[in-house]
């Protein structure tokens, strides 16, 4: 009894030592500061054998052709905050780039993801990607071809909206898509 | 009943001595390991006789790697010398009553100087390598300058305390996240320089030369070096998943997928290649992971008690992964690399870069919408902004 008495006082002091720094009264922690885990290992979840079933044009491939930012500006899709996921509200603007990419089979496309300015850089990086990867998967879906569809991420470098409230963030949570045409097709409508 | 009588003995011990040897003031203990202490006291020290640059250098310098200043006679450690030519001083131990250091430099500028004299006072006193000379110069870093804020910018490389500024990139476009190939004047750096895509470029600042090393479909982004130089990890999105992480050789060649996580960013590397630490989303939950750096299982590295973590920084000598939380802020945070204890909060702030001190890290503080610099001695928390040179200063990278 006795010893199980130090050792909870001894636990407690050692408690409070390490929770300083938090806010007070963070006792709960015990079982994770009294017997710390090394290491939370798990079997891998995301397995790779059965990734890759669709691959990105090669930059390559897309630098040629000529960027028709006109002709898909109406449909650029909006983002809640720190998510990837496209909102059904947004259905009918993937559908409209859909429909235009299925028109001519000629086209490609470039998705540009972005984000707002909350968020630390390379994560938000990764996240424009992210967002735009989610709009080519959904175009995917929709029978456009993989290798028509190529993503780039501006993360928050880019923004739209000038100024720091919730209007100009949601403006700037977005997936641009850009039509591109090839070099020496017809020039479009809508210029360049 | 033994044995709980003997760990809890060795617990009343580890606490009353980290108590006695650091708890002389009214600073909190946080964690005691390995002698190393979070929330420990400055060493407090008395500056006398410099002026002008030589004296701001040595304040800063100090002052970054846990020492503070006091009178002379309250001071453990007197500093007192002169710049009226060259800088020459020498540090007296007060305790031990006899001189520890005694030098005078030439043939720097005074910063030179004044930084190398600032480097021998911390070995002088502590026993461990200062942080202010690397390979004989002033230490550098390298971060990323945007006169808007957001938009078109510069990678700059200038020394660790701000000055000496000089651009490193030709862009006026987009650039992110410089890492340095340590023992090397190089960097890898994220440009949308060609063709306005996220294309990973290898940069010799010696030799001048610049080439890509990754232009694959989709974004390529958030290089990281190795600490041998000879590989460098990076987020790609090539196969059309989502972006992942990937590792290849310093030229871009033998390119190699490590992961298929949710949500993927900012990988890093421990200090003895093996693993590349990053941050992703394992079962709903954000955390931070390892994967061997040659490919294997993906680990979770457990941040309990703070939420959201991304850009991991590994401490050279092992010990430590800095990164950054947001728990409605975003603050730096700090733990043991083995996860045995639980991360400390040190203060506000984003993208964290160890010093190769494995105390000192340099990282982003917001002040508005815009980023300043800022270098911080993790164990006393004493931390200071350096100059900024344009509208926005963020991910800044020490040079190792």
């Amino acid at each position: 009894m006795k010893t199980n008495l130090i050792y909870t006082f001894a636990i407690a002091c050692a408690l409070a030592a390490a929770g300083c720094a938090h806010k007070p009264g963070q006792l709960t922690h015990l079982p994770s500061t009294a017997a710390p885990v090394v290491q939370d290992t798990q079997p891998n979840p995301f397995p790779l054998p059965t990734e890759g079933n669709n691959p990105q044009p090669t930059w390559e491939e897309i630098n040629g052709m000529k960027a028709d930012r006109a002709a898909l500006a109406a449909n650029t899709i909006h983002f809640a905050y720190d998510s990837a996921a496209i909102r059904k509200a947004e259905s009918a603007n993937i559908q409209a780039v859909a429909a235009a990419l299925k028109s001519d089979p000629s086209t490609k496309l470039m998705i540009e993801g972005n984000c707002d300015e909350r968020g630390t850089e390379e994560y938000n990086r990764a996240l424009g990607e992210r967002r735009a990867g989610a709009a080519r998967n959904a175009l995917i879906k929709l029978g456009i071809s993989g290798d028509r569809v190529v993503t780039k991420s501006f993360g928050k470098d880019k923004p739209v909206g000038p100024g720091h409230d919730e209007a100009s963030r949601a403006q700037n949570r977005r997936d641009e898509f850009v039509l591109l045409h090839p070099a020496n097709g017809a020039t479009p409508m809508g210029g360049s | 009943m033994k044995n709980y009588l003997k760990i809890c003995l060795a617990i009343l011990f580890a606490v009353s001595v980290a108590n006695f040897t650091h708890a002389q003031g009214d600073q909190p203990i946080v964690i005691q390991r390995e002698g190393t202490t979070f929330g420990m006291k400055p060493i407090p020290v008395s500056l006398d006789g410099f002026s002008g640059d030589a004296e701001s250098v040595l304040k800063f310098d100090l002052y970054v790697q846990g020492f503070s200043f006091v009178s002379a006679a309250d001071a453990q450690y007197q500093i007192s010398g002169n710049n009226s030519a060259n800088v020459i001083g020498n540090v007296t131990d007060k305790f031990a009553k006899k001189v520890i250091l005694s030098r005078s430099y030439t043939g720097g500028s005074l910063r030179s100087e004044a930084h190398a004299f600032a480097n021998e006072i911390v070995e002088a006193i502590t026993g461990k390598p200062g942080i202010s000379l690397l390979r004989g110069s002033t230490a550098k870093i390298a971060f990323k300058a945007q006169p808007k804020g957001s938009g078109p910018g510069e990678i700059y490389i200038s020394d660790f305390d701000g000055h000496n500024s000089q651009v490193a990139t030709p862009e006026k476009t987009i650039v992110a996240a410089p890492s340095w190939v340590p023992g090397h004047l190089a960097l890898c750096y994220n440009s949308y320089a060609m063709d306005n895509n996220p294309y990973i470029f290898y940069h010799d600042y010696v030799s001048g030369q610049r080439k890509v090393i990754a232009r694959y479909g989709g974004s390529n982004i958030s290089p990281s070096v190795s600490p041998d130089g000879g590989k460098v990890a990076m987020v790609l999105d090539k196969d059309g998943d989502r972006p992942n992480i990937y590792v290849a050789n310093i030229d871009g060649s033998n390119l190699r997928r490590l992961t298929t996580g949710e949500e993927d960013s900012s990988p890093c590397w421990s200090p003895d290649g093996k693993w590349i630490c990053f941050a992703t989303k394992i079962s709903e939950h954000r955390c931070l992971a390892k994967v061997p750096a040659s490919g294997g299982e993906v680990q979770r590295i457990p941040t309990s008690g703070v939420l959201n973590p991304t850009e991991p920084d590994w401490s050279p000598d092992g010990k430590w992964i800095a990164f950054t939380s947001q728990m409605g802020d975003f603050n730096i945070c700090v733990m043991p690399a083995d996860g045995s204890a639980a991360p400390v909060t040190i203060t506000n702030g984003e993208d964290p870069s160890w010093a190769p001190n494995s105390r000192t890290l340099i990282f982003a503080r917001r002040s508005g919408w815009t980023y300043t610099l800022s270098v911080l001695d993790v164990f006393t928390k004493q931390a200071k902004d350096i100059g900024r040179i344009s509208g926005s200063d963020s991910e800044p990278a020490w040079a190792r």
